[in-house]
């Protein structure tokens, strides 16, 4: 029970870093290496507001913001000095890792016995006694629910059409009169801003802030979204950001089940780059399948 | 109208493989005229409707269009006002969005991309009626992905997309090239009933003489960056594919090739 507690909590709150990367990964065919750092970012800023004493609400959407400029930058690189996707985002992840120190003051910052978005004086007296050991499961879901539901609600604006677009087929932006370059890059924003969302609600589950949070979070975000889209593809009855959420909930599954089986959870990292590997190799087996047939 | 002034414009400037493709380049096109243009492949023709749009920068002259100069405008500004549809008809249409938003989309060219819904579920009735005259049955696949449709599908939706809101200049880029015979017969007829209906100042990039010769209501024929054939209304009326095709040998044995 404990176990499916965890894995619940973890994959809600990874879903909404895999929806951010959902965006940039599936929307925008831009493979974003920030979120190692955008991630790790968010925790960083949580950590530090939690400790000085900061309303816990008030983390959210400082994280979502902060998050957003960090993808506004990789978006610039990218758009305005031409530099190749993938390596936009190495740079300013490679940079953030420095900036996450500065602004923690340490490698490692834990919160315990502070008031966060799930223990708090205002959750105290509203939940039920029957309902207290779920208070961070339920929170999270709740989260990661109205991400999904303001992403897809986004989606299918007018601007959220022009997203698309330019995923699918630049020309056509340029053909209806629009920077393309501009729209990339708001879309680089929202996806880190909530990738750092994200890392601001995996804090407050920790309780703590690490540096090394942040390494592999590309590679979980971009499995769970490949999941979720590859195998969840026939259920065509679901939208493709509840197959990610789901996704991720899979993902977290799966390695919480290898970590049960025995392997040490030093090899945590070692398990998410092999499931992640499967993940490629099930996924384009797939694909080739479908081409022959 | 378009005007472009005394176009220079050198491929890999500086290297041994320098290229000058335009030198003085002169030419007008006037409202509402439908320019047909042809030519051996490297004559110039896609370069030129590049320089229109602004996706090649040139060296230098000018480019005016409707009286306003510009010359210096980012290509996704200077579409504002141009529609254009390419030979790829992949190009022109969003693969993984379904014909409603696509045409949703082309329909808010020149409005603003804001918060507001990107389908107006009042106009899908508007669409429909737009797409029945093209006897492809797409008024039925209103739901259907654009990229599961044929080729000739999406150019024709393609075309529509990029005449749906006022254009200055409509921009037409070997758009038959890649059908069959008999879809491209439809295209082409599209083409001339849309530029007729909304009297668009069109310029046609051909590989096909006969679709030159027949439609539009002027001829060009470029050769090396220049134009060594221009003949309007009553002179191209008179003018039969074979004349155009014994030019076109004549340039192509000076060649060599």
């Amino acid at each position: 029970m404990t176990l499916l507690l965890s894995v619940l909590e973890q994959g809600f709150i990874y879903s909404i870093m895999a929806l951010g990367m959902y965006i940039t990964y599936k929307i925008l065919d831009f493979p974003d290496m920030t979120v190692d750092g955008s991630f790790p970012m968010g925790a960083a800023i949580t950590a530090v507001m939690i400790s000085r004493g900061a309303l816990p609400a008030l983390t959210l959407p400082i994280c979502f913001l902060a998050g957003a400029v960090i993808g506004m930058l990789t978006g610039l690189i990218h758009v305005k000095f031409k530099v190749r996707d993938l390596l936009s985002g190495i740079i300013m992840m490679t940079a953030l890792y420095s900036l996450n120190l500065a602004i923690a003051g340490r490698a490692n910052l834990p919160i315990y016995n502070m008031q966060t978005i799930f223990d708090n004086v205002f959750f105290d007296a509203l939940m039920p006694e029957w309902l207290k050991g779920y208070q961070t499961v339920i929170v999270v879901a709740l989260i990661a629910f109205l991400v999904k539901v303001i992403l897809d609600a986004y989606l299918a604006t007018k601007s959220g059409y022009l997203l698309r677009a330019v995923g699918d087929n630049e020309t056509l932006v340029t053909s209806l009169g629009k920077d393309k370059g501009f729209v990339k890059i708001v879309g680089l924003s929202i996806a880190n801003g909530m990738v750092a969302l994200s890392g601001c609600i995996f804090a407050q589950q920790q309780r703590f802030f690490d540096i090394s949070i942040g390494t592999g979070t590309a590679v979980i975000g971009l499995a769970s979204v490949i999941i979720g889209t590859s195998l969840l593809k026939k259920i065509t009855f679901i939208k493709v950001t509840t197959s990610v959420v789901a996704g991720a909930l899979i993902y977290k599954a799966c390695v919480a089940l290898a970590v049960r089986m025995g392997l040490p959870s030093s090899y945590l990292k070692m398990i998410t780059a092999v499931l992640f590997l499967l993940i490629l190799i099930i996924g384009s087996d797939k694909k080739k399948k479908v081409k022959t047939a | 109208m378009i005007e472009l002034k005394k176009i220079c414009k050198n491929y890999n400037p500086g290297s041994v493989n320098e290229i000058c493709l335009f030198h003085n380049f002169d030419l007008k096109v006037e409202s509402g005229e439908f320019v047909s243009v042809v030519g051996s492949n490297g004559s110039g023709k896609t370069s030129m409707l590049n320089i229109i749009c602004g996706s090649i920068e040139i060296d230098r002259g000018s480019i005016i269009v409707n009286g306003n100069d510009i010359t210096g405008m980012k290509d996704y500004i200077r579409h504002k006002r141009i529609g254009r549809v390419f030979q790829d008809p992949s190009k022109g249409t969003c693969p993984d969005m379904n014909i409603l938003e696509n045409m949703s989309i082309a329909d808010n060219k020149g409005k603003p991309f804001n918060l507001g819904r990107g389908t107006n579920r009042q106009k899908t009735d508007a669409y429909k009626d737009m797409l029945r005259p093209l006897n492809l049955g797409l008024e039925d696949k209103m739901d259907t992905k654009v990229g599961a449709l044929s080729g000739g599908q999406r150019q024709a939706l393609s075309l529509l997309m990029s005449t749906m809101t006022p254009i200055d200049i409509l921009i037409l880029d070997e758009h038959t090239a890649a059908l069959d015979p008999k879809t491209a017969e439809i295209i082409m007829q599209l083409t001339d009933q849309i530029v007729k209906e909304k009297s668009l100042t069109t310029l046609m990039v051909t590989h096909n003489l006969r679709y030159a010769v027949e439609y539009g209501n002027r001829i060009l024929m470029m050769h090396e960056g220049n134009i060594i054939l221009d003949k309007r209304e009553e002179q191209k009326a008179i003018l039969e594919t074979e004349e155009i095709m014994n030019i076109f040998n004549k340039i192509s044995v000076e060649c060599g090739n």
